[in-house]
Order: C-alpha cells, then sequence, then structure tokens
C-alpha cells in the first residue's frame, strides 16, 4: 500500500464512475463471530454523497480497465488512450476492508474490463469476493458484475459470494447493441443474467429443503440501460423493465443518462449533456410501475412513445385522463388516492388511516404533506371550491402546473425519485 | 398559568401527568430543575420524580396505545434539540389517556403528527450517524469516531455499531453533549473526556497526528481521491449534494476534510 495504490485507486475508480448502480439494498445479514461487518435491511445505507449528487454505498471499483473489447459508449474500450491499471487481488481486498473498518462503505461492488477472455476475467473476480468472504469473513455487502460469456460455474461460485450480481444490457434494442458493441449481442447479455435467475430459483427450492443451505445471489440482481445513445423510444426501454420486473429474480433496473465519452465516434450522438431530465422521468416511471400499480403501457404506448419531459409521468397520466377525476379524498380507495398528483405512498398511506376519525379537509391535507398546489385540481374534499381538472380542462392545469419551470429545471415539486433508492 | 418544574428525565415527565391527573392540574409549560421561570406564573409545582407513578402511567398508555405507538414516543423523547419536546410528548399523553380509542394514527391532530414528525426526524438523525460517522485508526489500535448530532441518537445507535464492527475496538463520541461509548471487544461501555481531553485529542474534527495508527492517514488520503474520482464532471449537483450530506456533518467527514 503506498503512493502507487492510490494512484490505481484513481484510475479504477474514474473506470468504474459510470455504472449507475451503488445500492447495498436486500439482505440483511448479522454479523458472525470473528466477522466484520452487516448488511442491513431495507434500502441499504449511503455513506456519502458525491459531487454529482450520487449515492456512496459501496466501494465502486474496476479490478482493471485493460480491456480487449472496443464498446464504442465505453471510456475503457482497448482503442481509447488511457491511463490503465490492475489491482492486484490482495490489494483490492486490503482495500474494502479498511475502508469498511472506518465506515467509509457498506462493501463492495466490483466490476471489470475483459482481460484475455471472460472467463480468466471472471475468476479473479470471484478470487476477491471469494478471499473476503472466506479468508477475512467480511459479512458486509457485496455486489459483482457478472462478465458476459463467463461459464456457469464461475457464475454459480460467485453467486455464493455475493450479495447481488448484475450484467448490463447497456441498449434494449440487439441491432443497435451489436453496432456500437461489436463483441456483444443481447444473447450473450441474457445468458449470465439467465445462470443467475435458475441459481436462484435452485437455492429457493433448496433452502425449502434445508434451512441452512447457503444463500445464493440473496438480494437478486439488477441491471442497467444507457439513455440517449441511440435512438430507442422510451416505451422500448420501460417495456423491456416491465418484462424484466416479472422475472422475480430482477430487482432493479438502473437507467443512465449516456455521458459522451467518446465524442469522436460517429456512431454516437453529440449531445452537449448527460440526457438528464428524461433519465429522472425514466426513474419516475419505473417507479410507478413498482410501487403505484401503473402498467407500462398507461405510462408509454404507441400514441405516446416518449415520457414527457415537461412533467413527471404521473401528472402526464392524470392529464391525459381527467375522466378519472375529482378524487374523494374522504372516500377513494388507497389505490385511486395513489393516482392524485401531489400524493404519495407516505399522504395517502395517511390518510386512509386518519379519515376514520372525521372528515378531511384541505388544512389537515396539507398538514400531512400532500402537494396542495397540484393536488386541488384533482381532489375533492368538503371545502376545496370545484376547480378541479374537468372545469379547468387538462391544457389550462398543465400551464398552470409548469409555469417559471423552464425546461431546463426540473420542477422540484414533482414527484421526486431520489437517484438511489 | 401554571408550571411544572421536574428534572427532565422520562421517568419525571411520567410522574408529571400521574401528579396532573392526581391533582386535577395541568401544566401550561414543563421547566427543568434550576430552569428560570416564565415571567408570569399563577401556579409552580415541583413534582418530584417517582418510578413508581411513572410506571403506572407507562402500563396505563401501553393499553390504549401499540407498542410501535409506545417505542415512538421513547424515541421522540431524545428529540433534545426539538424545542420543547416534553411538552408535546405531555400534551399527547394527556389526549392518548383521555380518548375513548387510539389517537396515535388520527394525523388530523396537531400533536399526533407533530410528535410523529419528532419521532421521523430522530430516526432520520440517528441514520446520519450510521452513514456518516467516521472512524479513525489510533495507534492503540481503537477506532475513533466523533460526532455533533442536533438530538441526542447516539444510544439508539451503539447496537447497530456492536453488531458491524463487533471485531475491533472503538468509540463513538458525542462532542456536543460531552459523552460518548466504547468497546472493548466485549461490552460497551459509557465514557466522558473532560473538556481539556477533548482539546487535546481533536484538532478540527480529526484526531491529532501524533495519536494515529501508522497507516491511518494514507487510507483517508486513498478515501479522499476515491471520493473525487467517482464522481461524474458533467453531472455535478451541488444542490443535492448539499441536501443529502448536510453541511453540518462535514466537520467530521474524512472527505470533507481539508
Ligand atoms: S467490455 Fe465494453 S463496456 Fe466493458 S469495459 Fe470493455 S469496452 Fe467497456
Amino acid at each position: 500500500m503506498n503512493a502507487q495504490t492510490i494512484e490505481k485507486l484513481k484510475i479504477l475508480a474514474e473506470s468504474a464512475k459510470y455504472d449507475v448502480s451503488c445500492s447495498s439494498s436486500g439482505t440483511v445479514r448479522n454479523n458472525k463471530k470473528g466477522g466484520l461487518g452487516n448488511t442491513v435491511g431495507g434500502m441499504g445505507i449511503c455513506h456519502s454523497f458525491a459531487e454529482d449528487g450520487r449515492c456512496i454505498s459501496l466501494l465502486k471499483i474496476m479490478l482493471t480497465n485493460m480491456c480487449i473489447y472496443d464498446c464504442a459508449y465505453c471510456v475503457n474500450r482497448r482503442s481509447n488512450d488511457v491511463p490503465r491499471a490492475t489491482f492486484a487481488v490482495s490489494e483490492l481486498v486490503d482495500i474494502t476492508m479498511e475502508f469498511y473498518r472506518r465506515n467509509y462503505i457498506e462493501g463492495l461492488f466490483l466490476s471489470s474490463a475483459v482481460v484475455r477472455n471472460p472467463d480468466y476475467t471472471m475468476e479473479r473476480m470471484v478470487a476477491v469476493i471469494r478471499n473476503l468472504r472466506v479468508e477475512q469473513r467480511f459479512n458486509g455487502y457485496i455486489h459483482m458484475k457478472s462478465i458476459p460469456g463467463a461459464s456457469r460455474q464461475l457464475v454459480q461460485e460467485a453467486g455464493l459470494y455475493a450479495d447481488r450480481m448484475s450484467v448490463n444490457i447497456e441498449i434494449p434494442n440487439d441491432n443497435n447493441l451489436k453496432m456500437l458493441a461489436p463483441e456483444k449481442n443481447l444473447a450473450s447479455i441474457y445468458q449470465p443474467m439467465k445462470f443467475i435467475h435458475q441459481g436462484v430459483l435452485e437455492n429457493q427450492e433448496e433452502r425449502q429443503k434445508y434451512r441452512h443451505a447457503p444463500r445464493f445471489v440473496p438480494a437478486g440482481q439488477s441491471t442497467q440501460m444507457i439513455v440517449g445513445a441511440t435512438s430507442d423510444s422510451d416505451k422500448a426501454i420501460l417495456n423491456l423493465s416491465s418484462a424484466l420486473y416479472r422475472r422475480p429474480s430482477i430487482r432493479r433496473v438502473y437507467y443512465s443518462g449516456y455521458v459522451p465519452v467518446n465524442t469522436y465516434d460517429s456512431r454516437l450522438p453529440m449531445l452537449k449533456q448527460p440526457p438528464l431530465v428524461r433519465e429522472n422521468r425514466l426513474y419516475q416511471a419505473d417507479w410507478l410501475m413498482r410501487f403505484y400499480n401503473f402498467r407500462v403501457n398507461e405510462i408509454v404506448n404507441d400514441t405516446y412513445p416518449d415520457l414527457d419531459l415537461d412533467v413527471d409521468p404521473k401528472l402526464s397520466w392524470a392529464l391525459r385522463h381527467p375522466e378519472a377525476f375529482p378524487v374523494d379524498i374522504n372516500s377513494a380507495d388507497y389505490e385511486m388516492l395513489l393516482r392524485v398528483p401531489g400524493i404519495g405512498v407516505k399522504s395517502a398511506t395517511l390518510i386512509v388511516a386518519s379519515r376514520r376519525y372525521g372528515h378531511l379537509g384541505a388544512f389537515q391535507l396539507k398538514k400531512m404533506g400532500i402537494v396542495m398546489k397540484k393536488a386541488q385540481y384533482f381532489i375533492s374534499c368538503r371545502e376545496l371550491p370545484v376547480h378541479t381538472i374537468n372545469e379547468l380542462k387538462p391544457e389550462r392545469v398543465k400551464a398552470i402546473l409548469t409555469v417559471g419551470s423552464g425546461k431546463k429545471k426540473i420542477d422540484e415539486n414533482q414527484l421526486e425519485i431520489p437517484f438511489e433508492k | 398559568m401554571t408550571v411544572f418544574c421536574y428534572d427532565k428525565t422520562f421517568e419525571g415527565l411520567l410522574t408529571c401527568v400521574f401528579d396532573a391527573y392526581l391533582h386535577k392540574l395541568f401544566p401550561d409549560t414543563l421547566v427543568g430543575e434550576g430552569e428560570p421561570l416564565p415571567l408570569f406564573h399563577d401556579e409552580l409545582y415541583t413534582c418530584a420524580t417517582d418510578t413508581q407513578k411513572a410506571d403506572r402511567v407507562w402500563k396505563a398508555l401501553g393499553k390504549k396505545l401499540s407498542n410501535d405507538a409506545m417505542r415512538e414516543l421513547t424515541i421522540a423523547w431524545m428529540a433534545d434539540g426539538y424545542p420543547k419536546v416534553d411538552e408535546l410528548l405531555f400534551r399527547f399523553i394527556r389526549k392518548a389517556v383521555d380518548a375513548p380509542k387510539s389517537i396515535e394514527v388520527n394525523f388530523a391532530d396537531q400533536d399526533v403528527l407533530a410528535l410523529s414528525r419528532v419521532y421521523k426526524q430522530v430516526s432520520y438523525e440517528r441514520m446520519r450517524l450510521v452513514q456518516f460517522a467516521r472512524f479513525q485508526k489510533t495507534a492503540d489500535d481503537i477506532y475513533f469516531a466523533p460526532f455533533e448530532p442536533q438530538h441526542n441518537i447516539l444510544p439508539m445507535a451503539i447496537e447497530h455499531f456492536k453488531d458491524r464492527f463487533a471485531g475491533q475496538k472503538w468509540i463513538i463520541y458525542d462532542v456536543r453533549r460531552g459523552y460518548g461509548y466504547y468497546y472493548d471487544l466485549h461490552t460497551v461501555e459509557e465514557i466522558t473526556f473532560t473538556a481539556e481531553e477533548s482539546e487535546a485529542i481533536l484538532k478540527k474534527g480529526f484526531l491529532a497526528d501524533n495519536l494515529l495508527a501508522e497507516d491511518e492517514l494514507l487510507f483517508q488520503k486513498m478515501w479522499q481521491t476515491y471520493f473525487k474520482s467517482i464522481a461524474i464532471k458533467e453531472r455535478r449537483n451541488p444542490r443535492k449534494h448539499r441536501q443529502d450530506m448536510p453541511v453540518r456533518y462535514w466537520k467530521y467527514l474524512t472527505e470533507k476534510r481539508k
């Protein structure tokens, strides 16, 4: 450990930073005697926030960035002239342990460029997490990426040590993917995803028989799609997400606004800035599918293939469906309350709990944190004047609610999705 | 205006409730022993803490409220950074006792709502400790984390640290309240440093160099390097950065060390 290690850390963190996922959620594991660390349930812990506002939960790092592949959207592609570095297995193990002991991190998020061949790469990655779990008795969180093309055996072994595994789809369309990443195709990406999925299912069966059978990827798998590097519509992206969520082993789909790292490559669009608003809208839509019982075709469909950048997808749905409103706060069921712009999961729960004690009025609603500025057009309760979406017309409501929030800025009062959850 | 004076303990507060019902005299305000009294008061009642009375109030409350609500009450009590939290608790308890059925989810009631907010704030800050505590390794292998929470939340987080860092000696110290916990690989005990000791140990939030383990500064440097490298410049977002990691915690954050 010395100044050279610091230099490697710098290079390999910069190589890893475009991967969005950093969450440490999904596993509950207490420490064992003689071990270090635990994982807490729920959403995982962010130990810091980088200057781009993203949560730092795990030491997100590459084992090496010397890649034999040449993916157009990636800084580490073979044809780029960037500083290259490789960690020794023991080096990375030490850094992880020392960071963890100081409460800097929840654990490790290990990825790697492809060196020599997929199995060789994967073997070295597995060596790191095996060392952590077996020799160091590390009980913190481990997320490991699986290399497309790695053998089932290695995926299987990795799954015994990792809490979560992931394979990034990156581009939701096979032709576009092949164009940008000539060494990859969707089939090669789906294969390790399938290995993980099968492993999870087999493990569930096994654990029903033997309660103490070791767990396999207890926090499931995740994936990521790049947004804005190709012409793929939000409909294509969200339909794929929705299909993925139907598999129980898939816990999260991440969306990553394309950061133009290789501006010289003419296969990629010229962007001044990553499409952050669109990325945020995709997260909101994803959220609606997972927690608000929206079906994907209610959010995007042939008529509306792309999300509206001016308003969040929930408000957008409401504006397209004035016939569903106003919703009566004092009698509507929970599902319907959730559809009201300005009412979230928390406030809907509060409303349902409190209205048993008596009628709720605008004053109480405000106190409970309902965004009345928005909700007022979509609800009825006793003392509100009737200026709902039906009297005012959707266009007018949209105009009122987007006033002052120019195209550049995301309206802060709209459904806020934390970046990492 | 009726003033109750008590010893500012949770049992004391519960005793106040007991005495209030006993004498049918309810306080408009509560003050701690030795605290200045409000300018205009008609009646001053000094309440002597009595564990038996406190116990009876607690049991009676247990019949009116769910276990969760009872837990929320004890946790809200730790919100010493929140002005007059004891009066809020008193009002809440009184309402809970008087109401024919549990009031705990009647968020249309101001005090019920306020209490749930206080509870959230305190739990939130407990989480801040879990997130932002930074240990520095000392020459004698103790990992030391100073912290300055707004509320008195250390006791609620100790179990977490005890489980997670069972294999290393550590100290977590509340610099504002001047006490902390030391774990010696077996048990956790409360410790306090004198003001002079604190001063000698801590320089601007960090341990004096001569107290540090040999490689401590190297790992601090590594963490700072990592912190800088992991941010994507094209996505800089100072507003969100500060919102999620409020400036008041920066003093003890290694990655923010100047
Ligand atoms: S395989 Fe492609 S995406 Fe992965 S590191 Fe290599 S060039 Fe980058």
